[in-house]
């Protein structure tokens, strides 16, 4: 190692996202990953194994399962389990629908994004979880830009904007009442460029979405979505071919896809070095409202 | 892309008062260097047309939140990220106007750098004093001096130089060592990324050249070892059977493998066997790194001790003097009890004594005081149910730096500078 006593911005953001995601293990009693499938919390999940090596990830992987993947979320989900040797819990929207729980949106643009809300807090509450951690980050969105480290989530799982606890260095307050819990976001800091750089940086394997690949799509509104068995298709929709990959690994029939040739590491950096739309751009679920983000948010989403 | 791995990181904060043009600064940085997308422009484009402005107000992309849109004035801090091909920065945009003392408290708690502005017609005006202040008491590094709005005083030379002038009067009041100036107009773009043309008589730096290249090598103490224990890694596998690590983040000094080391507060000495992270083993640890210790010798050590050199420990004490900012809207008393959040410590305290309060306009001493009330500062003495192993906050801003925590509400009151 050089004698030069100072850290490259993405050793520090490492060090800093294994310091919270220790603090949680430490101050919680049963903590929990919310894993989506998407780049952010495959590096968590790696960031989480680094920092507590040679042992094991001491919390379980959670998926809230919209039954709306893209199937190479699902293989890589299962691959990655097995390859960390983590416990995986999965909370199902289908179940919260047939429960009578959560209510199926109707129409072409139908989605069960907003559904996630019912089953994530119905999943935390039937396991007890007292922190769980997510990989958003303040980049994303404007509503994330005010986002604590530790967010406090009342009885109801709701999140109040303005009355958020001051954080302060790294001393973070994870003191609670029962019934209440904690949204942990370890990679605040971190941007989209981070996030790849990092995923170069440390060979982290991701899910085939992500790479250039040739897909059955339709244009609607402007978005690139995938033909699946959840898209309804208007009458002038025509499906076609073409060469794509994905940004962000969400919902199947509201995540966007970009015509991209982009097949390594290297080339999606590149490109997303040039591109000039956010990678929420591709979401038809931020583009709801100005503030549909904030809103989810404070009811218990992500 | 090998340089942008090996970028460091700059997290400075901005504060300023209602109008100074910070949002303008900080939409200008995103913007020139390329760190807004066309679909955050054309939103930010589409709410100015709709409140009825015939501009593009940059200052909508920092207003996140509904209440603060609707408002139109910024309520909380917010972070927001740009890089060039030198440096990833991180601001901590902090609004002037309300709850300005928690909120510039809380930004300036984590920045290697704070951004001054000050409006070049207008000159140094009471929030001046207040930022200044609030960025020297919590040990901010390095203060860059935006003279901005210099289109409006016709770029002159003369308005720069008197403001710089009284500006530096002030400061030598404050305990901050590396304090620059620039003349800049955020609006027009003169010396924030490009080379002003109209203002020749300078011959400093650009605003973005300044940020890139500021020494932030030494912010960290690199001399007094500390290592705050976070957690201990017990794998419970027959590989690892008798490992025992000591997982935290490395808050002063450099540990290597075979360094005597004393856990405190037990006082048990021992050798740095390894440092591990991740499945390497390091040469060498020092802050802000995030690894787990093994020792030669198996000691009761857990979450709240302090890993230290056997000549260069921390100060241990019960009765502790703090610089204390109040950020809750219930006032404290005399004798209020509390929890105290210290490295990875907590325990109970309980506020002893206020010796004075500060007015940060003018840093004059008020005495006689009995209750602190909202975004109030006051140097305390707190004693704490077991002692705290600590550092001057001057030392080191990491084991110098306490919370305190409501026993009732649980939430985060105070935030503590150890005198």
């Amino acid at each position: 190692m050089s004698h030069q006593y100072y850290l490259s911005h993405l050793k520090e953001l490492e060090a800093e996202a294994i310091f919270v995601i220790r603090e949680v293990v430490a101050q919680f009693e049963k903590p929990a990953l919310l894993f989506s499938g998407g780049k952010d919390s495959i590096v968590l999940a790696y960031l989480s194994r680094k920092a507590f090596a040679p042992a094991r990830i001491p919390f379980p992987l959670v998926h809230i399962d919209t039954g709306h993947n893209f199937p190479e979320t699902m293989e890589y989900r299962d691959w990655l389990v097995n390859e960390l040797g983590v416990k995986l819990i999965v909370g199902s929207v289908q179940e919260s629908i047939d429960k009578g729980r959560a209510k199926e949106e109707t129409g072409y643009n139908a989605s069960r994004n907003s559904l996630q809300t019912v089953t994530l807090l119905d999943t935390i509450e039937q396991y007890k979880f007292d922190a769980a951690m997510g990989g958003a980050r303040r980049d994303e969105e404007k509503a994330r830009a005010k986002e604590r480290f530790f967010s406090h989530r009342d009885e109801f799982g709701q999140w109040d904007p303005k009355n958020q606890r001051p954080e302060l260095w790294n001393v973070f307050n994870g003191r609670k009442h029962i019934g209440e819990h904690f949204r942990v976001f370890p990679i605040s800091n971190w941007t989209e460029m981070d996030v790849w750089q990092y995923i170069h940086l440390e060979n982290i394997p991701i899910p085939k979405l992500y790479y250039s690949h040739e897909r059955e799509v339709i244009m609607r509104d402007g978005a690139i979505l995938s033909t699946s068995p959840w898209l309804k298709l208007k009458p002038d929709e025509i499906p076609a071919k073409k060469i794509v990959r994905f940004r962000t690994c969400g919902d199947m029939p509201i995540t966007g896809a970009v015509e991209s040739d982009a097949n390594t590491i290297e080339k999606i950096i590149a490109e997303v070095a040039a591109s000039r739309k956010t990678e929420r751009g591709t979401r038809a679920d931020d583009k709801r409202s100005e503030t549909a983000m904030e809103d989810r948010k404070k009811s218990g989403y992500f | 892309m090998n340089s942008y791995i090996n970028n460091q990181l700059l997290r400075f904060t901005t504060a300023g008062s209602v109008d100074d043009g910070k949002s303008t600064l900080i939409g200008r940085l995103l913007f020139d260097s390329k760190s807004i997308f066309e679909d955050q422009l054309e939103a930010v484009e589409a709410s100015s047309a709709k409140k009825g402005f015939d501009y593009v107000d940059l200052s909508l992309l920092t207003d996140g939140l509904k209440s603060e849109r609707e408002q139109g004035i910024t309520i909380d801090v917010a972070y927001r990220y740009f890089a060039t091909p030198k440096r990833k920065f991180i601001i901590a945009d902090t609004p002037g106007h309300i709850q300005y003392t928690r909120n510039m408290v809380t930004g300036a708690s984590t920045a290697n750098l704070a951004l001054i502005l000050i409006d070049a017609r207008k000159g140094l005006v009471e929030q001046t004093y207040r930022h200044s202040f609030i960025a020297s008491l919590l040990k901010i590094p390095h203060i860059i001096v935006c003279i901005n709005k210099m289109d409006l005083v016709d770029y002159k030379e003369d308005v720069f130089e008197r403001i710089m002038e009284e500006y530096k009067a002030f400061s030598s009041k404050l305990e901050v060592s590396d304090i620059q100036f620039v003349p800049i107009s955020a609006l027009a773009g003169d010396n924030v990324v490009n080379r002003s043309e109209n203002m020749l008589w300078y011959q400093g730096a650009t605003l973005l050249h300044m940020l890139e290249t500021v020494h932030i090598e030494s912010d960290h103490n690199h001399i007094d070892s500390r290592f705050p224990v976070q957690y201990v890694i017990r794998p419970q596998s027959k590989e690892y059977h008798d490992f025992r690590g000591y997982a935290g983040r490395v808050a002063g000094g450099i540990f290597r493998p075979g360094d005597d080391v004393v856990v405190l507060p037990s006082g048990f000495q021992s050798k740095v066997k390894d440092i591990h992270f991740g499945n390497e083993k390091l040469e060498e640890a020092f802050a802000p790194m995030s690894v787990t210790i093994t020792l030669e010798d198996e000691i009761d050590i857990s979450r709240g001790d302090i890993i230290a050199k056997p000549n260069n420990h921390p100060q241990s004490e019960q009765d502790v003097d703090v610089m204390l900012c109040w950020m809750n809207q219930r006032p404290i008393n005399l004798n209020s009890k509390f929890y105290v959040r210290h490295t990875s410590k907590e325990v109970k305290g309980v506020l002893k004594e206020i010796q004075y309060k500060l007015d940060i306009n003018t840093l004059h001493r008020v005495e006689n005081v009995e209750q602190l009330t909202m975004n109030e500062i006051a140097r305390v003495k707190i004693r704490t149910a077991q002692p705290l192993l600590f550092d001057s906050y001057r030392k080191n801003r990491i084991t110098g730096s306490l919370i305190l925590v409501d026993e009732g509400t649980n939430e985060t009151v105070a935030a503590g500078m150890i005198v």
